[in-house]
């Protein structure tokens, strides 16, 4: 008995491994499961790809972002790869100099305290506004947090740089610039 | 010439590998299997001493992707330590990412909305069904099969689509917030996920065609690696390898949190403790997490919020003082994460339990006396993601 | 000059000829199998393959031959330099020996000898050696592992295969290959197979397992002993192992095909001075190397003492009973 049962599991088990086969082979015909990429992009789904931080144009003046230089982005960013600094103060004019300076002298004239000079209001906007993405987790806090929804994310699917200096400091001001340029010159030629 | 030869003569071997051969016969054959290993374990090191094909004796070497994630949470904040829990198990993230935010939301008494804990389960079981997938893949690669892992692949590859729209990334999951989830999940998605669960369904007998009924995979794995419920409870093991020895302990049903009470599900458990147990195990964990993710299709249109609690804490939150700890099941075992905090706006103390850490210290007891090629094999049935070991 | 040539036997131009000829088949056919086995390797997991060098990645060999040609021959210190660069030229030069006997058509054949059988047999056996020479010689731990296992599993079958291949010799009465072709028929009832399907199964099986392919390649086990006896070859030695293995995968196939599927036969095979039977020929091998690459994308790897558990409890009794029965048939029939 021992011997037919032995047996009859060598048969079963051969029989197992030609399923196997089939199994193999059925797909060996089926079509590729593979999209050539990128000479064909059809199925293929980028919804909700997340590339790097990048800033929103205002809708009015495409050359500067929503961004007020809150700074919420780069105290929030678990790595801290932001970085923000603020826009300074515009230098001020030359009749508010010349005021300033007449306004001196008339309290220095007069024995008073002089009048404190000219500052310009800086205005809510970054200066600068640099991305470090080689330490980007993509947890998706500094669009989350923004106030103005001035943070998105870049759709370039197929980013690619020759050196570490193309992703460690994107300036995403020039981005901005640039995509403002382009979209420019495109209406132009329509 | 000489002083080159007498630094190469001192560098032979590592401290490990001189401290394992104080103990080794001279007849024997001491070798390293990794860290670089052609097998998709991920950087584990274990020393082992050979005779002739038998396995005398095995260490593994822990600590080649160490990356002081616990320290990190002592130094990042309470928002800013999320991303760190898609990196520890990259395979079920979504797992340690429940974990911690449930973790802070004991702690700090903070609400879910309703349709985040549908969103979060949904989450959570298509990355289960996506990691046993992997390890599927991976377990058979080791055997020598160089299909099933392209096919798992392809599954995973759908799964990764679908999870990539609500989450934006593909492996590494951030998804969880305090008090529900990052984006809900558009229509087309969940139309996409309704879809993908009797895909599966149809995949799995080809898989069983393949792969579980064939003879020489039967005889590689049954009677193999058998650990018994004594070996289990000693070193803690969890998950499908002490369901798999006959122990009925699955965090979901025996410390419940979240809404699973609200689902119907088997939990898989088999007697026999071997290789083919575990596989068999896992098997039915993916049939058991569609059932799941369909309850949740059908129950979330009647869930109401949204998917996040109004009034959710904020990036700058600070956790109220205090200390808890939160289990959840994930895929390789049960995943516990303990946070203390002192009110400041830094945890005081994270503290990660990897089931892969206690999984893993059986090896060492269960490698005793078999075959090389068992040996290798039985590592591969344990599930192991050395990330997760290491920290 | 050409009173010299006139002089010289038929036999020896035939062979240099011959010897010249089956050079390049080896390469060619190397070549030609290596990009087959991706291609096929790939649709059976639904992706395509080598794609990019060259249409349809046909040149991807070409490349890949330039690249290994391109490396440094590294010995590893402590290696027996003679042995270790010995065993790869072992392993490959037998096989332009094992290529002479082998009818690729009705009269195409390098070498017409009565022995063509057990030559080749004999030079099979040398492989074995040239394992045993690139484990040892490597200094490497997992190449001796390696080298211990493939030893061990090389002469294990080949007891079961000389003794599948007997019952034909029995029933031809001789050991030329030239004989064993022109025995059989045109049509597939009329091969030695429809006679003897066991002793093909054997022999097939055997065939798998002395060219280390899967579901035995316990050898070169990837996941297990990083590339077992061939750790430690890089460059042109890893090729030649290479081309070893794909130019015996080509004889092996060719002998079951003499043997059992009827060589040069088929429809047609008279056709075009004897050009189509050729044609069956290569058919026939190559369908048989499709059938290995299919086993080795399909199972996984059966493990070193089952494997001899194999050979010894099933594969040699099969045989010695196939052989009993047609021992005792054959003059039954007669």
């Amino acid at each position: 008995m021992n011997a037919i049962c032995k047996v009859k599991e060598v048969v079963t088990g051969m029989w197992s491994l030609v399923v196997g086969m089939r199994v193999t082979g059925q797909n060996f015909v089926r079509p590729q499961f593979t999209v050539h990429y990128p000479r064909k992009t059809e199925g293929l789904d980028w919804e909700g790809f997340r590339g790097h931080p990048m800033l929103v144009a205002k809708p009015k003046d495409p050359t500067k972002p929503k961004c007020i230089a809150c700074m919420l982005c780069v105290t929030s960013c678990p790595s801290g790869c932001i970085k923000v600094v603020k826009a300074k103060a515009p230098a001020p004019s030359e009749e508010e100099m010349k005021a300033y300076e007449e306004a001196k002298a008339k309290a220095e004239a007069e024995g008073q305290e002089a009048p404190k000079p000219p500052k310009g209001k800086a205005p809510k906007e970054p200066g600068k506004w640099v991305v470090n993405y080689t330490m980007c987790s993509q947890c998706g806090t500094c669009a989350e947090v923004c106030p103005v929804k001035s943070i998105t994310y870049s759709k370039q699917v197929n980013q690619a740089g020759y050196s570490r200096k193309d992703f460690d400091a994107i300036d995403c001001l020039a981005l901005l610039r640039e995509q403002a340029g382009q979209a420019a010159t495109a209406e132009k030629d329509a | 010439m000489q002083l080159i030869e007498k630094i190469s003569e001192r560098l032979e071997g590592d401290a490990y590998c001189r401290h394992f051969e104080r103990r080794a016969d001279s007849e024997t054959l001491v070798i390293n299997l990794g860290p670089q290993h052609p097998s998709t374990h991920g950087v584990l090191r274990i020393v082992a001493e050979l005779d002739g094909e038998y396995v005398i004796r095995a260490e593994p070497v822990l600590g080649y992707i160490h990356r002081m994630h616990e320290k990190m949470g002592e130094v990042k904040s309470w928002w800013g330590f999320m991303p760190n829990m898609g990196r520890l198990d990259y395979l079920h993230a979504m797992a340690w990412n429940q974990a911690y935010i449930c973790a802070v939301e004991k702690l700090a008494g903070i609400q879910v909305s309703e349709r985040g804990e549908y969103l979060r389960t949904i989450a959570v079981e298509l990355n289960r069904i996506s990691s046993h997938l992997l390890w599927w893949g991976a377990y058979l690669l080791d055997l020598g099969a160089f299909t099933p892992i392209m096919y798992a692949f392809e599954d995973r590859e759908i799964l990764m689509d679908l999870l990539q729209q609500p989450t934006g990334q593909r492996l590494t999951y951030c998804y969880f917030r305090f008090g529900g989830v990052y984006a809900d999940m558009t229509p087309a998605t969940l139309a996409g996920i309704r879809d993908f669960v009797p895909y599966l369904r149809k995949r799995f007998p080809m898989y069983r065609d393949l792969v579980t009924g064939n003879y020489i995979l039967r005889k590689r794995i049954e009677d193999i690696g058998v650990i018994d419920k004594d070996m289990c409870r000693r070193y803690g093991a969890t998950g499908p390898v002490c369901r798999g020895s006959g122990i009925n302990y699955d965090t979901r049903r025996n410390e419940p949190y979240s809404i699973y009470d609200r689902f119907d599900f088997d939990i898989p458990v088999y007697d026999t403790g071997c290789g083919m147990a575990r596989y068999m195990v896992r098997f039915e964990e993916m049939e058991q997490s569609l059932r799941i993710v369909e309850q949740c299709l059908d129950q979330i249109d009647k869930s109401d919020g949204k998917h996040v609690a109004p009034k959710s804490p904020k990036p700058n939150y600070k956790a109220p003082a205090g200390e808890a700890y939160q289990a959840v099941e994930g895929s390789k075992g049960k995943i516990g994460v303990y946070v203390a905090s002192d009110g400041k706006k830094n945890p005081y103390r994270v503290k990660l339990r990897s089931p892969s850490f206690c999984n893993l210290s059986l090896y060492a007891e269960l490698a005793k006396g078999t075959l090389l090629p068992d040996a290798l094999q039985i590592l591969g049935s344990i599930d192991l993601v050395i990330p997760e070991i290491d920290r | 000059m050409s009173e010299v040539l006139k002089s010289l036997p038929v036999e020896l131009i035939q062979l240099v000829v011959g010897l010249i000829c089956l050079a390049a088949l080896v390469g060619a056919s190397a070549v030609l199998l290596v990009w087959m086995e991706r291609k096929v390797a790939g649709h059976f997991q639904r992706r395509p393959g080598p794609f990019e060098v060259g249409p349809h990645g046909l040149l991807q060999t070409v490349a890949d031959a330039a690249k290994l040609i391109g490396k440094q021959l590294a010995t590893p210190r402590g290696a027996d330099k003679i042995l270790y660069w010995a065993a790869p030229f072992i392993a490959f030069l037998p096989v332009f020996v094992v290529m002479l006997p082998i009818p690729w058509g009705e009269t195409l054949m390098a070498l017409d000898v009565d022995l063509g059988l057990l030559l080749i047999l004999a030079f099979s056996g040398m492989g074995v050696i040239s394992l045993c020479l690139a484990g040892w010689g490597s200094n490497n731990k997992y190449g001796m592992l390696g080298a211990a296992r493939a030893v061990s599993q090389s002469v294990a079958y080949e007891i079961p295969l000389l003794l599948s291949v007997l019952p034909i010799v029995f029933m031809t009465g001789s050991l030329s290959l030239s004989l064993v072709a022109s025995v059989q028929g045109t049509w597939p009832w009329d091969w030695l197979v429809v006679r003897q399907p066991l002793a093909f199964f054997i022999y097939f099986v055997c065939a798998v397992a002395e060219t280390n392919r899967a579901p035995f390649d316990l050898p070169e086990g990837e996941s297990e002993l990083t590339a077992g006896f061939h750790t430690e070859y890089s460059g042109m030695g890893f090729g030649l192992f290479f081309l070893a293995e794909y130019a015996n995968m080509v004889v092996v196939s060719a002998v079951a095909t003499t043997l059992f599927l009827g060589a040069w036969h088929g429809p047609g095979s008279d056709l075009l001075g004897g050009a189509v039977g050729v044609l069956w020929f290569m058919a026939k091998v190559v369908f048989l190397i499709f059938v290995m690459m299919w086993f080795r994308w399909t199972f996984p790897r059966v493990r070193f003492d089952q494997l001899l558990n194999i050979a010894w409890k099933w594969l040699i009794p099969l045989a010695l009973i196939n052989l009993l029965i047609t021992a005792v048939l054959i003059p039954l029939w007669r």
